[in-house]
């Protein structure tokens, strides 16, 4: 099986948000993988383990993001596709989508894999687009991938405790949901393998994709709070005190 | 402006957030002198269409097919194209369900239109309207517009907008107009098969009156002893948010949010927890909330009565040896 697995770089998890014109200071904060898209990276390497194949990191945006699909390829991707956009942070879905399927197209997978969602602007439409530009079928929230005989059982999970099981042909685009596996670290073998594995750069202009955007962000602004909230200050001591006493005799909870 | 409403219905049960979108969709009305078209789709739902018909809405669309009995993308792709291709409305509102992110971005592309998702309120800035949607998990919010023409896509997150305002009509019924779709079998490539629950699980978090619930702050599982004995202390049973469960930290049965259960305690105590909008969804019905996080930025202060900034190890144990000692 040949599988594309589409890696976005967000900022990383405790990088201090500073907005800057409609988007955030990139310039002081560090960049990490996707969490998300860990999970989907860890399932397309289980599934090459399980039927063979390859497996592809597919990224876009900046030169930074480079590092992360090296951290794909560390982790046992054999290949890396790095769409280069420095404007990547202002693009609408449906355009890094159009951007993300150029390139694709090109390799024609059996598979394509996205996380659920991106942790910074969490939109979660890129694998249910690229499933619609590509006319492919496409399942999300996956927790679960049995490949038999051409097409796939999935486990997808619906709200409040609730699953179903489809059958899905390949090829096709599936969303995995965070947790359905348990995420590999780099080892240092494979980190030294990852330096002789390809990385192919293809500035995003050359791919001929001039959609105009379907929305624009006008505006990132920190949310006002809804509640008024009380903060405790003190010792650690002096403040769990507090929390009791307020809990007992203010909020009568306990 | 001409508004469509898909709702939205599981084995004869309403999705509730349908009836949210359905108030947004009244205010978003008011607010541009709109008209609202709701819409039922399945097989057999003419009793739903029958409900929505009491309410102040202009008229409510049933597409009923044989092939829709099921949800699957295609189907429901295939059918809803065609609705908006002949009634040509301006905004198409969903409710930010699951099946809603699973098919509503591909509707959108199929048009050539874009979908904002996920959004928790919108504004009329002049005639122009601005939808609200959390990034960053909820540490910042943007203002998004529509480019291009209509038709615009756009879902309301579960709990943005309140169902109990959903104005009844005035009296009589909404008409209620049945729309005929064509598809075929050979429309839709995937095949959905049974649907099920996992084995139930021991606990149920949404009947405990006092949660003390832990996040990412944990940092590693030989922690979660600390944060149990808080629990001990003050007699709640530990949760936590989702990647805590990923990890398998704790069982998934204990996990609070969108993906988890949704409870209401009297007490929901948040240990390192920094509040991202998946695990906020199903908790944020508490009556008391108290956050403890050593960012005081983190969005879980935002809906938080009582708040703690600072480190959870040196919390957690001191917060024990209180409530031991308020319990004498």
């Amino acid at each position: 099986m040949k599988i594309i697995v589409c890696i976005k770089q967000v900022p990383a998890k405790d990088a201090p948000l500073s907005i800057s014109g409609n988007w955030i200071k990139e310039s002081d904060i560090g960049f990490e993988m996707n969490e998300p898209d860990s999970y989907a990276l860890e399932e397309a390497l289980r599934l090459k383990e399980k039927h063979g194949g390859e497996v592809l990191a597919l990224s876009l945006g900046p030169e930074r993001v480079k590092q992360t699909i090296k951290e794909a390829l560390a982790k046992g991707a054999d290949r890396g596709i790095h769409i280069v956009d420095d404007n990547f942070a202002q693009l609408d879905p449906l355009g890094s989508a159009q951007i993300l399927v150029a390139a694709i197209a090109k390799e024609n997978p059996d598979l394509v894999l996205t996380g659920l969602q991106s942790e910074d602007h969490g939109f979660g439409q890129t694998g249910v687009l690229l499933a619609g530009l590509l006319n492919l079928p496409h399942a999300t929230i996956i927790m679960q991938i049995e490949v038999q005989d051409g097409k796939m059982k999935l486990k997808r999970e619906l709200e409040a405790g609730w699953f179903q099981h489809i059958e899905c042909p390949l090829p096709a685009v599936l969303s995995i949901q965070s947790g359905i596996n348990k995420v590999r670290y780099a080892t240092l073998k494979g980190i030294m393998a990852a330096k002789k594995k390809e990385i192919a750069v293809i500035p995003a202009e050359s791919l001929g994709v001039s959609a105009e955007p379907t929305q624009k962000i006008e505006k990132i602004y920190v949310p006002s709070k809804t509640k008024k909230t009380e903060f405790l200050t003190g010792t650690p001591k002096e403040m769990a005190a507090k929390l009791v006493e307020k809990l007992r005799f203010e909020a009568r909870v306990i | 402006m001409k508004i469509l409403v898909i709702t939205e219905q599981r084995q004869g049960k309403w999705n509730n957030t349908s009836f949210e979108t359905l108030a947004a969709a009244q205010q978003i009305a008011a607010a541009t002198s709109g008209t609202i078209s709701a819409v039922v789709i399945g097989k057999g739902v003419a009793a739903f269409a029958d409900e929505l018909a009491a309410k102040n809405v202009a008229e409510v669309l049933l597409i009923g097919h044989e092939l829709l009995e099921h949800y699957t993308p295609d189907g429901y792709c295939v059918a809803l194209k065609q609705l908006i291709e002949s009634t040509k409305p301006d905004l198409v509102l969903f409710p930010h369900t699951y099946q809603v992110r699973d098919f509503v971005p591909k509707l959108a592309a199929m048009m050539g239109k874009g979908m904002i998702g996920d959004c928790v309120g919108f504004r009329d800035e002049a005639g122009k309207l601005v939808f609200v949607r959390q990034m960053f998990q909820g540490k910042t919010v943007a203002d998004v517009s529509f480019t291009g023409n209509a038709p615009w896509f756009a879902s309301f997150q579960s709990g943005a907008f309140r169902a109990d305002l959903l104005e009844p009509r005035a009296s009589g019924k909404a008409p209620v107009q049945a729309v005929n779709v064509c598809l075929k079998p050979e429309d839709i490539r995937t095949k959905p098969l049974d649907l099920f629950k996992e084995a139930k699980s021991a606990v149920d978090l949404t009947q405990a009156p006092l949660i003390v619930a832990i996040g990412r702050g944990i940092k590693a599982p030989e922690n979660i002893p600390q944060a149990e004995a808080v629990a001990k202390a003050i007699g709640g049973e530990i949760a936590a948010s989702r990647p805590i469960c990923d990890e398998g930290w704790l069982p998934m049965e204990r996990q609070i949010g969108s993906s988890g259960q949704t409870v209401a305690p009297k007490l929901y105590l948040a240990l390192g927890i920094s509040g991202a909008i998946q695990h906020v969804v199903g908790m944020k019905g508490a009556r008391t909330i108290v956050a403890v996080n050593k960012d005081s930025n983190a969005p879980i202060f935002e809906i938080a009565d009582y708040g703690i900034v600072g480190d959870i190890f040196e919390i957690m144990p001191a917060l024990t040896e209180e409530l031991q000692k308020a319990k004498g």
